[in-house]
């Protein structure tokens, strides 16, 4: 496949497009409104709404990585709030180390939790971590090996469907568990909070925030595009295909469980990288980040937007969580009624989410058009065996 | 001499309490326990000795009971009333001589212990009293204890042959009092010689020592064993009804968790309709909860889940944004405090099995309850008109339908059924953690997990997957503390569903073919 190729896809993707634009446009915007415009006007966005913005679009990047494997692979993940945590965590024991020596008990390398806990020094899986480097690494590595291990155990004795949801939520709520215990050295139910500054910068700084929701946005961005270039190219057509006939996809001689783990390692890693970015921005985590019940958000968020859109499902997260912050301030006992009542009605109504409703219409007009990608795939398969045989 | 106990000293009261023991006169019992209990006043007015109800501080005036004739003698204010003080010394003697008296009570239990209170401090005088009452006592359990106490006493005996005797008799208790007794007897002191003089003596005691541990070693496999059953009995009643939704129908019930909250609300509701009738409640609270979260469950499948079969993961969101809804609906009507369930009497308590196991009722009652739900569970799907209706709509679906079976009706059967064995479920978790509106989401997990553990579709694989992921766990949490007990068995279990993605007894045949 050639790069001119792979670029027109990005081109002809309309939505996109439009998706990109609004992540720029925000990015611009919120910095503008809550630096430059003065308090006293109405159109000053406070750094609070700011930071949510910033949360939003972590949200955001979760249920792209989310969609990545769900909408388009078929594989439902319901420990991806795991992942997420896992990098929350990287960057949390980087920020924990940066707080040096002014925490409470003033220890120049131990944080706070451990100093209570009587801990004398600092453990092995801590070295490291104060290089932001070395955190950055981390935040990639961790949920990847995590992905790698588990995934690669998973898919190779065909654990799949039903199945494998109830062992990713198993999984991480069995991670929840351990690091609710103080033993387990990460600051056990209280997780890792009061944190100071960022690369020498103040986290508690309006500047720095408006940094963290423009580098935050600028992911974003980048994920997006990368999920994008991911479904587009050949192997992005072979997920579709194990979506839809896991068994005639490997009959037709593809690997298809290296290809779902490598999905599987892709998206583990952008939910990493959507935690660490979230952890800066609300200043805190803790063990209920790894509930199950946050893992099945992040899918609901994905439904309510529209499976295999991606930028529905990210358009999905940031309005669901709008919703919630709303409905939690404004009428917190409708809240769960009328989030169990959208996944109700959005499952039985609106099987392809919001972004189902615009393209129904246009699936009216083209009607035939779609090909199943299994078609084409094995139309692929019979040239190449046909190439063989010449 | 009632009235010398305000002023006395401590050693003054204890002659004076020798004294009117010596009587032996059982009306001086009550003062006695009532010294104990620091409910022995003195009215300042006139320095007479009363007994009060209550050794509450917090009521302004007490009830006066006359410590001779037990009558009724009207109230005074707090402020008129001091306190007769004891100290330690004083308190053990009155233990002592309350237990004398307890000796001859009619209620075997309350003999029970007065024996193990005189043991723990033996004399001449109560060895004597305790042989007197070994010729008449009509019970068995009290009797042995009597027995063990006069062993230890012959132990201390001068003739070598009594104390062989004695350690004969003693090999078959297997109470930890006699075993340290025994061990102290072999084991060297510190000058060198031992406690016990006669090498032969010493060597039977050595016998005997190794026999109770090996006992007490078995009884202790026996207990962690019971203990795990029952944990695993709870495991197998909150995933049995979720074998039916999710194993039979293929249904993922993110409900189900809440229908056992609900289960577990109807029994609280029952308790406060019926607030003096606890033990009946809980009995009518069964097929109550039975009906409510079977209800709920049939009005379910018929407006939701029925639109999403085959789409199972299409299921599992709609039931979840489900059990939202039940968690706030139980939130608006209940609050969202922990409500507290009453446990009727007849289900707490101990029952010591000898001197080293003892069960646990409530223990017992669950692991019976929830062989008698899946008794029933199975006679229901085996053999009745339902059940054969069930097993054949979950083999073949179009099959049973051209045989004229009501497909659509069944599911909402089948749905129910599961989801009312969820409700009972409920109310026996109600008996053992808190009642609120979370109770759901912390079971849901286990469920899944035991049911895919025993086979999907599989209701022994789920009796014994539950079971003895109980006894895992129990076996591991000595080392391990429970929390890392249940990280290590989920570990265990994901590692397990790696190697037989389909349980422990998996399906065979097209059956299980045509349900992935």
């Amino acid at each position: 496949m050639s790069g001119v190729r792979r670029w027109t896809m990005i081109e002809h993707d309309r939505a996109g497009a439009v998706f990109l634009a609004l992540i720029a446009a925000v990015a611009i915007a919120a910095p503008v409104l809550n630096q430059l415009v003065p308090a006293s006007s109405p159109f000053h966005l406070s750094t609070y709404s700011l930071t949510l913005i910033g949360k939003y679009m972590c949200y955001a990047m979760l249920a792209l990585a989310v969609d990545l494997i769900w909408g388009y692979a078929g594989i439902l993940s319901l420990g991806h709030a795991a992942f997420f945590a896992l990098g929350g965590y990287a960057m949390g024991m980087y920020l924990m180390r940066q707080i040096g020596p002014r925490g409470v008990y003033g220890d120049p390398i131990l944080p706070d939790f451990m100093v209570f806990l009587n801990w004398q020094k600092l453990p092995w899986f801590w070295t490291g971590f104060n290089h932001f480097w070395f955190a950055l690494v981390a935040i990639a590595a961790v949920p990847a090996a995590l992905a790698l291990v588990f995934g690669w155990f998973a898919f190779r004795s065909r654990v799949t469907g039903v199945y494998f949801s109830i062992m990713t939520q198993a999984l991480s709520y069995a991670l929840m568990l351990a690091f609710f215990r103080n033993d387990m050295g990460f600051g056990g139910n209280n997780g890792f909070t009061d944190f100071k500054d960022i690369l020498g910068f103040d986290l508690h700084a309006d500047r720095t925030r408006v940094v963290l929701v423009v580098v935050t946005a600028a992911a974003l961005a980048a994920s997006y595009l990368a999920c994008r270039v991911i479904v587009s190219s050949r192997a992005g057509r072979l997920f579709r295909a194990i979506r839809d006939a896991e068994s005639r996809a490997r009959f037709l001689g593809y690997r298809v469980e290296s290809y779902k783990l490598w999905v599987f390692v892709v998206s583990a890693v952008l939910a990493g990288i959507a935690g660490a970015l979230y952890v800066p921005q609300v200043g805190i985590i803790n063990p209920s980040e790894f509930a199950p019940i946050n893992s099945i958000e992040a899918v609901i968020w994905v439904a309510v937007g529209g499976r295999g859109t991606l930028f529905g499902a990210a358009m999905g997260a940031v309005l669901v969580n709008y919703a919630k912050t709303y409905f939690t301030g404004a009428l917190p006992e409708l809240w769960l009624y009328a989030l169990g009542a959208l996944f109700v009605l959005v499952t039985l109504f609106l099987p392809h989410g919001l972004a189902g409703l615009g393209r129904r219409r246009r699936r009216a007009v083209q009607a035939g058009a779609a090909v199943p990608a299994i078609w084409v795939l094995g139309s692929h398969v019979g040239v190449s065996l046909g190439n063989k045989l010449k | 001499m009632l009235g010398e106990l305000g002023e006395a000293s401590f050693v003054e009261k204890e002659a004076i309490v020798e004294r009117l023991s010596a009587r032996g006169d059982p009306s001086i019992r009550p003062l006695l326990s009532a010294l104990l209990e620091d409910r022995l006043i003195v009215r300042q007015s006139d320095q007479r000795v009363f007994i009060v109800k209550s050794a509450d501080d917090s009521l302004a005036s007490l009830e006066l009971i006359d410590p001779v004739s037990l009558a009724g003698a009207g109230s005074a204010s707090r402020d008129d009333l001091t306190r007769i003080g004891t100290n330690n010394r004083l308190r053990k003697r009155l233990r002592a001589l309350v237990a004398r008296f307890d000796l001859s009570n009619p209620d075997a239990a309350v003999r029970l212990a007065a024996v193990q209170e005189i043991l723990r401090s033996l004399d001449a005088e109560s060895l004597e009293l305790l042989r007197s009452r070994s010729a008449v006592e009509p019970n068995a359990g009290v009797k042995a204890e009597i027995e063990i106490g006069m062993g230890l006493a012959s132990l201390d005996s001068g003739d070598s042959r009594a104390r062989l005797a004695a350690i004969a008799a003693l090999t078959r208790t297997l109470s930890p009092q006699v075993r340290n007794r025994l061990a102290a007897l072999v084991e060297p002191t510190a000058d060198g010689g031992f406690a016990e003089p006669d090498e032969l003596v010493r060597q039977a005691a050595a016998r005997a020592v190794r026999a109770i541990d090996r006992w007490r070693a078995f009884y202790g496999v026996v207990e962690t064993l019971f203990f795990g059953l029952s944990v695993g009995s709870v495991l197998v009643l909150v995933a049995v009804g979720l074998a039916i939704t999710f194993g039979v129908m293929g249904v993922i019930n993110m409900a189900h968790g809440e229908l056992m909250m609900l289960g577990a609300y109807t029994t609280y509701v029952m308790q406060l309709a019926m607030p003096n009738h606890i033990g009946v409640s809980i009995l009518l609270a069964v097929p109550a909860a039975f009906l409510v979260a079977g209800a709920t469950g049939v009005i379910l499948e018929r407006t939701i889940i029925r639109f999403l079969y085959g789409r199972p993961l299409e299921t599992l969101l709609a039931t979840f944004g489900v059990s939202l809804v039940l968690q706030q609906l139980v939130r608006s009507l209940f609050s969202a405090n922990n409500r507290s369930v009453e446990t009727p009497a007849w289900m707490s308590g101990t029952l010591q099995m000898n001197g080293a196991l003892s069960i646990t009722v409530n223990r017992l009652c669950i692991i019976a309850f929830t062989l008698v739900v899946f008794a029933i569970l199975l006679i229901v799907l085996k053999r009745t008109r339902l059940g054969l209706d069930i097993r054949a709509v979950s083999q073949n679906r179009a099959m049973a339908q051209a045989m004229g079976i009501r497909t659509g009706w069944v599911d909402a059967m089948t749905f129910g059924l599961g989801s009312g064995i969820a409700g009972i479920a409920g109310v026996a978790l109600s008996q053992f953690t808190n009642v609120g509106p979370n109770l759901g989401q912390s079971y849901i997990i286990d469920s899944f997990m035991v049911v895919v553990f025993g086979g999907v579709g599989n209701l022994w694989g789920t009796l014994v997957g539950g079971l003895s992921m109980g006894v895992v766990h129990q076996l591991l949490e000595p080392y391990a503390g429970a929390v890392l007990a249940k990280i290590l068995v989920l570990v265990a279990l994901i590692v397990f569903i790696q190697r037989w993605p389909r349980g422990l007894f998996p399906q065979t045949g097209r059956a299980a073919e045509s349900q992935t």
